[in-house]
């Protein structure tokens, strides 16, 4: 399968960054994740979820320190396994307590980073674990773009079924509630599909940078969009766009993907918040 | 689509049963007693912290409460009502980019909206806000809208569920007084025309007084319920409102003229 996609590639783009391999299977990677971070993104920025994907982020360190005790191989199952796990806690402790939630998850992040630095940086180590701070998109191997196109697939059918649902519990809990929208499963559901997404993308594009590309396709689509269906396009669009010029300008710049697509994604924003303010001058 | 009656059984109803709630060591409310009629009005008025907005979530099913809620239908059948729910004013981001067709839609329709909507559920919508004077709302994003405008989105987003209780939570906050006017008469029009019980939660006794059937002065239990004119010169609604009563009668009762409705 990976083998069509090459040859399409050699086909399609006869330049000079696309002769690679590791090029090739990058640009595959960022064409399934990127509209991943966009559609859930949307979501994301309408529950004000902000601090909550940036924390999973966060607790991606404590994970891959609970990996490295354990003695795995690669640290994604015990990452995911417990961004799942914090992702229902904080949802019922959400529910059960009257306090701000951002109060909550900022000493629970403090205490995730606090964790896991304190495991990783046992004899001085934690120079080998910088990788996981700001990702590699250029050694994402054909076996987890195969599991990409799976989370794609999923988030999609996902979105298809629950994508109303998630628009009423936007607006007002109680008001999704009263059209039989059972608004703990959904928010639970949804947080769990965050924080795994999150997780498999710490070694794509970093801790620092995950919640950035979630956050920002959706920001800056907000400035424009009319309705519900023009927010998800065009923060699919931003996504994907800034994704891919990110990644061939970071071939020719010798700089980190993850952080190049982020600056073209402010880019884009910047470009959004004017053309916005033409598009809804009143 | 909503369905119009114009003949009320008046038989069916909705019974509150001694609905007692706790917080913690404190009974909030006490063996309330309600019984709704189709076609019916009622406003529950009280004082702040006299547990309106207990009794409207404790209705809802959103937290837990000791007594019973059943609708009699015609015949001897009892079941959970249906409810409709138009929550008091909603905050909105001022760009969240949710049009007022996709409220709608997302509501009444399993199509994902996200990937765009056919004309044939545009003009279902438009239809269904047209009958709460808000057709031309459609392509508006929520965040555009007026408290008033909201209002009528929301209650006709209530609506089209065909709701057997209609609930309203606090109408009056955050609307301008012909806003007001025009929302209570529509609801005065909605009683006419739809087999629906309605129960108004709200401090804005002045106003709501002359559009309602009954009206329920609530302080932790039903302190007095009947017709306006009964309560409002009730001596126990005159404690428990002081001084705010008695401009009641002297106010100023504003109707929109029947076209701009």
């Amino acid at each position: 399968m990976i083998e069509t996609w090459y040859a399409i590639i050699d086909l399609l783009l006869p330049f000079d960054w696309a002769k690679y391999v590791f090029m090739k299977n990058a640009l595959l990677a960022i064409i399934l994740a990127t509209p991943i971070y966009a559609v859930l993104g949307t979501m994301v920025v309408n529950n004000r979820m902000a601090f909550f994907t940036d924390f999973l982020g966060h607790s991606a360190l404590t994970g891959i320190a609970i990996g490295v005790i354990c003695g795995f191989k690669d640290p994604t199952l015990p990452m995911i396994v417990l961004a799942v796990g914090l992702a229902v806690l904080v949802n019922i402790f959400k529910g059960l307590t009257r306090a701000s939630m951002d109060t909550v998850l900022g000493v629970f992040m403090a205490f995730m980073i606090a964790l896991g630095v304190v495991i990783l940086s046992r004899q001085g180590g934690f120079v080998k674990y910088t990788t996981y701070l700001i990702g590699d998109i250029l050694v994402v191997t054909p076996q987890q773009i195969q599991w990409l196109g799976l989370l794609f697939a999923f988030v999609f059918i996902y979105w298809y079924y629950a994508g109303n649902a998630l628009i009423l519990t936007s607006v007002n809990d109680s008001l999704a509630r009263s059209r039989r929208v059972k608004t703990f499963l959904l928010e639970t559901t949804f947080s769990i599909l965050l924080a795994v997404v999150v997780m498999v993308s710490i070694r794509l594009v970093g801790v620092l940078i995950i919640n950035s590309l979630l956050i920002l396709p959706a920001a800056a689509s907000r400035n424009a969009a009319r309705n519900a269906c023009s927010y998800t396009v065009l923060a699919v669009m931003v996504s994907l766009v800034s994704g891919i010029s990110g990644l061939v300008a970071s071939y020719y710049w010798g700089t980190a993907a993850g952080a190049t697509i982020v600056l073209f994604t402010v880019a884009c924003y910047l470009i959004s918040v004017l053309t916005g303010r033409v598009l809804f001058k009143k | 689509m909503i369905q119009k009656h114009k003949n009320h059984c008046r038989h069916c109803c909705i019974k509150i049963n001694d609905l007692t709630v706790h917080l913690g060591q404190n009974c909030v409310l006490d063996k309330i007693n309600l019984h709704v009629h189709c076609g019916e009005v009622i406003a529950i008025v009280g004082p702040n912290g006299a547990g309106k907005t207990t009794l409207l979530r404790a209705i809802l099913g959103e937290i837990p409460f000791k007594g019973t809620m059943e609708s009699l239908l015609g015949g001897s059948e009892f079941r959970r009502p249906k409810i409709g729910y138009v929550p008091q004013k909603v905050q909105f981001d001022s760009d969240s980019p949710v049009s007022v067709a996709d409220l709608i839609i997302a509501a009444t329709s399993k199509k994902p909206v996200w990937l765009g909507i056919n004309l044939k559920l545009l003009n279902k919508a438009e239809e269904i806000l047209a009958l709460f004077s808000a057709g031309h709302l459609l392509k508006k994003r929520i965040s555009e809208l007026s408290g008033g405008e909201l209002q009528r989105v929301l209650l006709a987003m209530a609506m089209t569920d065909e709701p057997e209780l209609l609930l309203l939570d606090e109408p009056s906050t955050g609307v301008d007084i012909n806003g007001l006017a025009m929302f209570y008469h529509t609801i005065r029009n909605l009683r006419e025309n739809h087999d629906v019980a309605v129960i108004v939660v709200t401090h804005d006794l002045a106003g709501i007084s002359s559009y309602v059937d009954r009206l329920v002065l609530l302080n932790r239990a039903i302190i007095t319920e009947g017709i306006p004119e009964e309560v409002l010169s009730d001596q126990a609604m005159l404690r428990t409102f002081g001084p705010a009563l008695w401009n009641v009668s002297s106010l100023p009762v504003i109707l929109p003229e029947a076209d701009s409705v």
